[in-house]
């Protein structure tokens, strides 16, 4: 088996001379080299690593775009902060700008496996907003709408309500994960015991549970990591960030693919750091300033006709076999 | 005319009677009745001096809601909407630190002498 293991990896060195240019972490993957390669698979065949691992695969003549892609993948959808309820200047009509959200998501190309809703469905934590948020949602064509609460969606009750329409199968506060297509897929809660003066916190029950739900994972597996306040520090002083999230990054070390999709900054950020890709999404609802451009990260007026290009949604293409998941937002002016 | 004098100073006497607690009422509710602010996610004034028996008034200006929450879950708020107000009357002397539970950033204090 180590005989054989070493034959296709010396065959490798060989066939893939001139193609891995910088074997930076010594695992065998180089993007130039890589897209190299999917440029000669043109002809036919392409070589994958996946976690050190060689596959082949015959590629048909198109497109690897999930929904097309012979070798398996698939496409969902993150939304965020849709804060139903919210009805002051900057977006009088928040429930308006969800249903166009829900109308770019229904005329995508390939419908999406499924929603991620990071957070702040609701504004002030009410009944008839919850029940709106819901019932819009439904006119979505995808399978199930999976969530994490925002800080407005817990108020005056600790959650109580949030995780009785939304957490049933959920840990704790509301944290939980689940599988799909080879993709492990974790909710995490940041918004629950904030400490005075603080960020976002996950806290040591919800830190022990993800230690143990990732431990029996191949480093192979691509997880997707999904929170409302942003899993890396964004800008303190506005409280984007999260006090603890060093501690559950540490959990994910190993991982050949971490994705973080956070949500509650109401603009499109990212990171990359190592293995590790984090990517805030933009608001249904309202903006927010970029860091430090105002004197407080409340909602941004904007120009009427300006509004609808900083609101969107992130659609998230994952490939079988390609370690970065492909995160794509748009707006909903239509680019 | 000494009852009439007497009954002038009885009803001077009760007048006084009347207005002087009032008086000193009207200074009482002066002195003892402060309001913060919240607007921009800050508290004005963030730290406050006041006397026991004081009651402090916050009202939300921001455009999204906030709390006041007593670092020591001494007293707490619902979440205030925009124009809510919370009071709270401050018995005890002492330094009471409290922040806003959504936006945890959000910091002030009261110290009561």
């Amino acid at each position: 088996m180590k005989n054989d293991r070493k034959t296709i990896e010396a065959r490798f060195q060989e066939a893939s001379a001139g193609h891995i240019e910088r074997n930076l972490e010594s695992d065998g993957i180089d993007r130039r080299g890589f897209l190299k390669c999917m440029a000669w698979a043109g002809s036919g065949m392409l070589w994958t690593i996946s976690g050190g691992v060689l596959a082949s695969k015959i590629l048909s003549p198109v497109n690897a775009v999930a929904e097309d892609s012979p070798m398996g993948g698939f496409s969902f959808v993150q939304i965020s902060d849709s804060h139903i309820g919210f009805n002051k200047p900057a977006n009088t009509d928040v429930i308006g700008t969800l249903k166009e959200a829900i109308a770019k998501i229904n005329a995508l190309p390939a419908a999406p496996d499924f929603i991620l809703h990071t957070g702040d469905l609701t504004h002030l934590s009410r009944a008839e907003e919850f029940d709106a948020l819901e019932q819009l949602l439904k006119s979505t064509k995808t399978g199930r709408i999976f969530y994490v609460p925002g800080e407005h969606d817990v108020l005056n009750d600790n959650g109580k309500q949030y995780r009785a329409r939304f957490g049933r199968e959920s840990k704790g506060d509301g944290w939980y994960s689940f599988d799909h297509k080879g993709v492990h897929f974790i909710g995490l809660v940041n918004v629950m015991n904030l400490k005075p003066g603080g960020l976002g916190y996950l806290g040591h029950d919800q830190l022990e549970w993800l230690e143990d739900d990732v431990a029996h994972l191949s480093d192979s597996a691509p997880i997707v990591v999904f929170a409302h306040v942003p899993l890396w520090t964004v800008y303190p002083d506005w409280g984007w960030g999260t006090d603890d999230a060093g501690q559950a990054l540490s959990y994910l070390k190993r991982f050949g693919s971490v994705t973080v999709l956070n949500g509650h900054i109401h603009q499109v950020q990212q990171k990359i750091e190592g293995k590790v890709s984090f990517h805030t999404a933009m608001s249904t609802a309202f903006p927010q300033p970029h860091p430090g451009a105002a004197p407080s990260p409340g909602p941004m007026k904007v120009p009427a006709d300006k509004l609808r290009s900083v609101l969107g949604l992130t659609s998230v293409n994952y490939i079988e076999g390609q370690n970065a998941l492909a995160v794509v937002d748009s707006t909903l002016a239509g680019s | 005319m000494k009852e009439k004098i007497k009954i002038l100073c009885g009803l001077i006497a009760m007048v006084v009677g009347l207005l002087l607690p009032v008086s000193l009422l009207a200074d009482n509710t002066e002195t003892n009745s402060v309001v913060v602010t919240i607007d921009n996610f800050n508290f004005t004034p963030p730290a406050l001096t006041v006397s026991v028996g004081t009651k402090v008034t916050w009202v939300n200006k921001d455009d999204v809601p906030h709390t006041v929450t007593s670092d020591d879950k001494l007293f707490g708020s619902r979440a205030l909407d925009t124009d809510d107000k919370y009071a709270f009357t401050f018995q005890n002397p002492g330094t009471y630190s409290y922040y806003c539970s959504v936006h945890p950033k959000m910091t002030g204090k009261v110290v009561v002498q």
